[in-house]
């Protein structure tokens, strides 16, 4: 029987904001255990929440960049249960009026080829509700620690129907998931930080069956590539049970990334009563067009949407697209590049084969960078007019990405200079190159138009590389055309 | 007969320390002096910082010496109940659990009292996590009522209400989820006002059910509860349920108002189980007044029967979630024998808590499991909101409501003790009110033939405190029975 998987994501989100979901304490990683904390992380008999009105708008900016309804009534309620990661042993959620609902999510699947882009699918939302992270358990061989820190962290719950139906297409929703909510500012989505986690629902049935199989939950995916790895490691082992005959039973598996195996962690029977109900200490938010109105007025350019305008706008090549779209500071780089250049696809060139090599050689982000859009353009601008050589040109982008400096000092201060038209040197230079070479000079007599590359290489040995490559040319065929 | 400094209104001690002719350091041992004389009898106080209530004194003295006074609460000690949180000070909630646990911060009523003078005088006992209408269920001690020594003083702030009526207080303030300040005051014949839901902070109130607790005053007459009210009252920003209303000079506002109002008398109040003095002290109080001038308007409040299953259902949940926290982790009592997380879990809670607690935590985890919710905690909202309904359709027709505050007067300790659903019954006429949201007021209104203080219950409109203690005050200028002291 052939079988297809069903797949559904739970992706926690943490939202950047200065201070916790629910007090003033400050919201940070890396510090101290227990210094981030106050008597309302702490759950001091007395302390209550006020709402981090911060985290609203985050949420609600994420839910309007995915296309989702934002409530105009959302509430608060209580997640109860024990454990000591908890401090008040329930965590403040959203049960049944969550803020966003609906919306999707834009991936692309794999194209025919690495330079044909992908057929593009909506991956349907269910919803995004806004609650607060839990704190942190250290365990020891005797014993077990807990740090605060993060406990009340702003927390968003991103919950995708049950629409994908391979760990590829999983690994596309979040891969484009979270370029969304780091182009909004919504969250850095570090997954060793722990800012963005993914627990996976996973199922098989028969092709053609509407109904879903027993859904098992697969959690600790702490990667992207281990979300992929965990979802294809689950169905291999679903359908192995399924072809033994056996029975899927409805379960959370818990998945090692280094080891690649899981094991069973609870079955249903042992699922939680978190016996859910309205917080009452909280009182419900009402959204009103006012507050998203100035919400949409921030709203970023889906990378997708960047996609389809730059291959319109700049006529920009798939592959091109492709490497720019994901990063927004990049792609305004590209764009201001392109503005002030003129020459779109050299400007997209020079960022990813100059650019990007060079900040992958120097280990920076683009906003250590020294290197300016104007400088890109300036380059661009100069080799275009014939003005810069290309070997000279990747010297001069070298030393500006290094220094800052403006190509034109660069150009002067390494003596790049391009030599003057017609001079009598090129005229000496290009003599001795075709003299040097009879073979050359008979190749291109018997009509071998490329034997001129020859010349030209003596040439520009001879010119240090400083001549106008344009200028070799016309001067090389101008004597040729003599003898 | 009110000549010794214990004994005294807040109004009156205000106007002798402005006057200079008492200074709060002579008050502050004036009490203390009374606290010894009387609480190894009364055991009102769970316990008591003299050093920092003197010092809080002498440096109020500094102050208004300096003509830097803050108003008629400077220098004025106010006692607290154990689940109001002063900094550095034992917050206990009369329970085995926080035993030993110092608040390091303070409750926003705290924090009001302060900044108005006062000293925040003693940690006053309850039922623990003031769960009770007897003070019994205390893990600390069984406080009496100062009228007779082997009767509660009732629940759940009994410490609130008998320190005062012992006059080991001038002042205190306790919480009311129930019933738990009118009762009391009623049992202890004090005047005790439950604040509309809102207009005092929840902020440093050790929870038990959210949606119905609120922080009121006990005082010897409704003007100093005026006074208190007016310290403690106003929005507060770290508590999300605060209401942004205006705080009104309550004091000022109870001599521009005089009625004459139309009152409201809930037949459903006074049916079985109201003890006859109470029920003919109420009667009395109504025909007085009759006589002021006031329309009574017999109304009706049909879902009043449903008040006390709603009640026990909507606090228990919420009790059962908010004290979740109390699990020996951070702080609060941790078992020494617990082998593992969830041994620990069990033994710090079984140990820490007591019977009554852990009745109401397995009632309200009972009530919000999956399968019971909307059998029990949604139907029980349902009825909430048809209690208030009924309150605001009389309220179309009445300025306020009269009603007896509890059904018996104070009985003896261990009476009710082995019979919980007795005790809930106690705060039969005010749970109502803690559904609903409104403000309650207890005044005394008699005594019976054996000398026990009866309250009448006065409930008004949302935020109408100062038209409800106008309506207070109206009565009690034609009594004496403010002016009445326990012989202890």
């Amino acid at each position: 029987m052939n079988y297809e998987a069903v797949i559904g994501l739970e992706v926690h989100v943490q939202i950047r904001t200065r201070s916790k979901m629910f007090s003033a304490v400050e919201a940070g990683f890396g510090r101290e255990p227990n210094t981030l904390t106050d008597a309302v992380v702490l759950a001091l008999p007395g302390a209550l929440p006020v709402i981090n009105k911060a985290a609203l708008d985050a949420v609600i900016k994420a839910g309007l960049m995915l296309g989702c309804r934002i409530a105009p009534v959302c509430k608060w309620d209580r997640k109860n249960y024990f454990y000591p990661d908890s401090p008040k042993n329930y965590q403040i959620s959203q049960y049944d009026q969550p803020i966003c609902l609906g919306g999707q999510v834009e991936i692309e699947q794999p194209g025919a080829a690495r330079n044909v882009m992908g057929e593009h699918k909506s991956i349907p939302l269910t919803r995004i509700h806004l609650e607060e992270d839990v704190g942190k358990l250290n365990h020891g061989t005797s014993d077990s620690l807990v740090d605060y820190n993060r406990a009340g962290t702003p927390l968003m719950e991103i919950v995708s129907e049950p629409a994908m139906h391979s760990a590829d297409e999983a690994y596309a929703f979040l891969t484009a998931l979270r370029a969304a909510m780091v182009q909004g500012g919504i969250s850095d989505c570090d997954m060793e930080k722990g800012q963005l986690r993914c627990d996976a629902n996973i199922s098989i049935r028969p092709v053609g069956e509407s109904r879903l199989g027993t859904k098992v939950e697969l959690k600790n995916l702490n990667s992207i590539a281990f979300v992929r790895d965990g979802i294809e490691h689950e169905i291999k082992r679903q359908l192995a049970v399924s072809e033994r005959g056996g029975v899927i039973v409805q379960e959370t598996r818990d998945y090692d990334g280094q080891t690649g195996v899981s094991q069973s962690l609870r079955s249903k029977e042992m699922a939680h009563d978190y016996r859910y109900f309205p917080d009452p200490d909280l009182m419900p938010v009402r959204v009103d067009e006012e507050w998203l109105a100035r919400i949409r007025l921030d709203l970023p350019e889906m990378p997708f949407d960047r996609q389809r305008r730059f291959i319109a706008s700049y006529q920009l090549p798939y592959t091109s697209t492709s490497v720019l779209i994901w990063d927004r500071e990049l792609s305004v780089f590209f764009e201001e590049t392109a503005r002030i250049s003129g020459q779109p696809a050299m400007a997209a060139n020079w960022i990813i084969n100059g650019l990007l090599r060079e900040m992958g050689a120097a280990g920076m982000s683009l906003g250590q960078c020294l290197i300016r859009p104007e400088h890109v353009a300036e380059l661009v601008v100069l080799v275009a007019g014939g003005k810069l050589p290309g070997p000279a040109a990747k010297d001069v982008f070298t030393e500006v990405f290094r220094t800052g400096e403006k190509p034109a000092a660069v150009i002067a201060k390494l003596g790049l200079e391009s030599t003057s038209n017609s001079g009598a040197e090129l005229e000496n230079w290009c003599r001795e190159a075709i003299a040097s070479n009879p073979k050359a000079l008979a190749d291109f007599k018997s009509g071998k138009d490329s034997a001129i590359n020859g010349f030209k290489g003596h040439v520009m040995k001879s010119a240090r590389g400083r001549a106008n490559p344009q200028d070799v040319d016309r001067v090389l065929r101008e004597q040729l055309s003599k003898l | 007969m009110a000549s010794e400094i214990h004994d005294q209104t807040v109004a009156e001690l205000a106007g002798r320390l402005a006057r200079r002719e008492l200074s709060s350091e002579e008050l502050v041992r004036a009490l203390l002096a009374r606290k010894d004389a009387v609480d190894d009898r009364v055991k009102a106080f769970n316990s008591l910082d003299a050093d920092s209530a003197l010092a809080e004194a002498r440096a109020s003295d500094a102050r208004r010496s300096a003509g830097q006074s803050r108003g008629p609460l400077d220098g004025i000690p106010i006692g607290l109940k154990d689940v109001i949180a002063v900094a550095g000070q034992p917050l206990t909630a009369s329970s085995r659990m926080l035993a030993n646990f110092i608040s390091p911060y303070d409750a926003t009523v705290t924090v009001k009292l302060r900044a108005a003078g006062a000293i925040p005088w003693g940690r006053l006992n309850l039922d623990e996590f003031a769960m009770g209408s007897s003070t019994e269920n205390s893990a600390m001690q069984t406080t009496r009522n100062p009228w007779d020594l082997s009767r509660v003083p009732g629940g759940s702030s009994g410490g609130s209400a008998a320190a005062l009526a012992a006059g080991e207080a001038v002042a205190t303030l306790g919480s009311d989820t129930g019933g738990s300040i009118r009762q009391p005051a009623a049992f202890c014949g004090l005047v005790g006002l439950k604040p509309t839901y809102g207009l005092v902070s929840r902020y440093g109130l050790v929870a038990f059910a959210s949606s119905l607790d609120q922080i009121g005053p006990f005082a010897r007459t409704v003007e100093d509860a005026a006074i208190v009210l007016g310290a403690i009252a106003g929005h507060d920003a770290r508590d999300s349920t605060s209401f942004r209303a205006d705080v009104p000079d309550y004091r000022e506002e109870l001599k521009q108002r005089r009625g004459p109002w139309r009152l409201g008398i809930p037949k459903e109040y006074f049916g079985e189980g109201l003890d006859p003095e109470v029920a003919a002290a109420v009667a009395k109080a109504v025909a007085y007044y009759q006589g002021l001038g006031c329309t009574i308007k017999e109304v009706s409040l049909p879902h009043t029967e449903y008040g006390v299953g709603a009640y026990y259902i909507i606090a228990t949940a919420e009790c059962s979630s908010n004290l979740a926290r109390f699990d020996g982790i951070r702080y609060g009592h941790r078992s020494k024998q617990a082998t593992d997380v969830v041994d620990l879990y069990f033994r710090s809670r079984a140990e820490g808590f007591g019977p009554e607690v852990k009745r109401r935590i397995i009632l309200g985890t009972y009530v919000l499991s999956s399968g019971y919710y909307d059998a029990f905690y949604l139907r029980a909202q349902k009825v909430r909101t048809l209690i208030r309904q009924d309150f605001l359709n009389a309220f179309h027709e009445v300025d306020a409501i009269l009603t007896p505050t509890a059904p018996t007067p104070a009985f003896r300790v261990g009476e009710k003790a082995a019979n919980p659903l007795a005790m809930y019954l106690c705060d039969v006429y005010t749970i109502g009110v803690n559904l609903a949201g409104l403000p309650g007021n207890s005044v005394p209104c008699g005594f019976t033939s054996g000398g026990l203080p009866v309250g009448l219950q006065l409930i008004g409109q949302p935020f109408q405190e100062a038209e409800l203690l106008a309506i207070a005050q109206a009565y009690e200028r034609g009594h004496d029975w403010t002016a009445r002291r326990p012989a202890l």
